[in-house]
């Protein structure tokens, strides 16, 4: 295989591994671009994401033979799982960020990761620590274009991922709640006074992001299995994204993620990183664009005024 | 016909006691001004009323409804808009585009209220109704003489044009209460002279004003009534030459003769 492809290749991989850090990234920032606030228990519903998938998969698929009927199963177990994290989602802010919303800054970002340790202890508890194996709902055979490989499970990855930020552009972009949700991320008090419903587009604002995260919960399951810490790493690394495409910025999470994931795919081959250490990629990036470009790639160099 | 009143609104603050048993009365049409040294509670009175804080005890009646304590969405949507003494505007978004936010969630924000299919086309897409709500906010600034500003970032205008906008903003939403807040505060005696003219504007759209206002030029010449706090309390209520003749207001802004 000559490097061309090889490299090639590694770039598939990126895009796919990118396309899930950027439907996690979304709702860090969907929730930063209107709280300031980041929200650390993000990553552990994307593992109860993947869980609540994973059961309802293997309800509905039980041990069929993979084919049209383990797909449509696999998407009303996805459907079934992004309504159980947006219910999820907003009973946590509820709970646990809507009563501390006047509160020091701090005072929420500590809650978040009391919610993080709950989820995530939680979920050892009921389902044991032991990792899942998430089934292909399809036989795996992997495509050759040229020299690049790319299995169906990669473009399941793609086509979900972009169908996800397409319907969410037009969501906030088009629509009235939208609108009321980009005058809320500008200006809290002043868009209550223009009759919106600050909390509501709050709730909905949660419900999003962690439905978004439940998809890529259930997307990443396949190469990382189901357990009950599979959010941490990728929750940070998605976070990371948020921060490199400029948080609070929906096309930066977007672009963010599948740049962090070509990075991560390309730069640890290409740098000779062993595979045990490849996570510091993403890291070192992160501290990289904190010292160069801290506003992100599409974030406005606006200064906080004390 | 009165359209608003505060019956005995209180607002403690731990221990100090903002707003003390007032009861403000606002009759239609008129402009009514609210006066008082500084720290006088005329602000958090506002605030209690447009649904920014709630009172410690008391009641908001506004036309006829018990108001009190309601989220401050839900107040703007009955009818009541109001500006700030620190203008408060989208910084970031232009002056037309700063209107159209005050119309958007007016226009079509009732499913039921027009042709059903219409409207709730209307309630959950946005984009459809653009060039509409265009239309009707540069005619507000027009209303304001500030149509030129449109495409101006809100946060490059000059002061007084800033806060004539957040006026024609708080205005667009059609309220039938408007409270502006100190709106000729840092005006030079130009833009106050501008400022004069479109509240007698505003008054005669039907529009009830109240406003909280230290020049009491302005107030004088432009206010029917005029009600009077200090130290949280009502001291005084009646037409401005009542006011400027009245003992306790005199004493509240300068003294007691027996202290010089």
């Amino acid at each position: 295989m000559s490097t061309f492809t090889l490299y090639m290749q590694y770039i598939v991989n990126g895009i796919t591994l990118g396309a899930i850090y950027s439907l996690i990234a979304l709702g860090y920032t969907m929730v930063y671009g209107i709280l300031k606030f980041i929200n650390f228990a993000h990553g552990d519903v994307l593992m109860v994401g993947a869980f609540v998938g994973l059961l309802v998969y293997e309800a509905l698929a039980g041990a069929a033979e993979p084919g049209m009927w383990t797909i449509f199963c696999f998407f009303i177990a996805m459907l079934a799982s992004m309504a159980f994290c947006a219910v999820l989602g907003m009973f946590i802010e509820r709970v646990a960020y809507k009563p501390l919303r006047n509160a020091n800054r701090l005072a929420p970002l500590l809650s978040a990761i009391g919610v993080s340790f709950i989820l995530s202890n939680g979920a050892a508890w009921i389902f044991g620590t032991t990792s899942r194996r998430f089934p292909y709902p399809f036989e795996n055979d992997p495509i050759h274009i040229g020299g690049v490989t790319i299995t169906p499970h990669q473009i399941l990855v793609i086509i979900v991922s972009v169908a996800m930020m397409v319907l969410l552009a037009f969501f906030v972009n088009k629509t009235r709640m939208g609108k009321a949700m980009r005058a809320t991320s500008l200006d809290q008090p002043t868009s209550m006074l223009m009759g919106i419903n600050v909390d509501r587009v709050i709730s909905l604002t949660f419900a999003i992001g962690s439905a978004l995260a439940a998809v890529g919960g259930m997307l990443a399951a396949f190469d990382f299995r189901v357990y009950p810490s599979m959010g941490t790493m990728t929750g940070l690394k998605a976070f990371v994204a948020a921060v490199i495409g400029g948080i609070g910025n929906i096309q930066g999470a977007m672009i963010g993620g599948v740049l962090l994931g070509i990075l991560e795919a390309v730069g640890a081959p290409l740098l000779h990183i062993p595979n045990g250490m490849r996570d510091t990629v993403a890291f070192a990036v992160l501290i990289i664009i904190l010292l160069v470009k801290p506003d992100g790639i599409l974030g406005k160099n606006e200064r906080e005024k004390v | 016909m009165r359209i608003l009143e505060t019956q005995n609104l209180t607002r403690e603050f731990g221990g100090v006691i903002a707003v003390n048993d007032v009861s403000f009365k606002v009759e239609e049409g008129l402009v009514t001004g609210l006066i008082g040294p500084n720290g006088a509670g005329k602000t958090t009175l506002f605030n209690q009323i447009t649904g920014m804080d709630k009172p410690t005890s008391g009641k908001v009646i506004f036309d006829g409804k018990d108001i009190t304590g309601l989220p401050a969405w839900k107040i703007s949507r009955l009818g009541i808009a109001r500006t700030f003494q620190n203008i408060r505007l989208y910084r970031e978004l232009t002056a037309v585009e700063n209107v159209m936010l005050g119309l958007h969630f007016k226009v079509g924000s009732d499913p039921f209220r027009h042709r059903f299919l219409q409207s709730l086309r209307s309630y959950v897409f946005a984009s459809g109704e653009n060039k509409e709500l265009y239309g009707k906010a540069m005619e507000w600034l027009g209303f304001f003489d500030i149509a030129d500003s449109a495409q101006e970032l809100a946060r490059n205008l000059p002061y007084g044009t800033q806060r004539e906008l957040e006026i024609a903003r708080a205005l667009s939403a059609e309220p039938k209460l408007l409270f502006l807040d100190e709106p000729a505060a840092g005006m030079n005696p130009a833009e106050t002279a501008h400022l004069m003219s479109v509240i007698d504007k505003i008054r005669s759209l039907g529009v009830t004003v109240v406003l909280i206002e230290h020049d009491m030029k302005l107030v004088m010449n432009i206010c029917d009534q005029i009600t009077v706090l200090n130290f949280g309390m009502k001291i005084a209520e009646g037409t401005p030459n009542a006011i400027k003749t009245n003992r306790d207001v005199i004493e509240a802004y300068l003294g007691r003769e027996e202290d010089f």
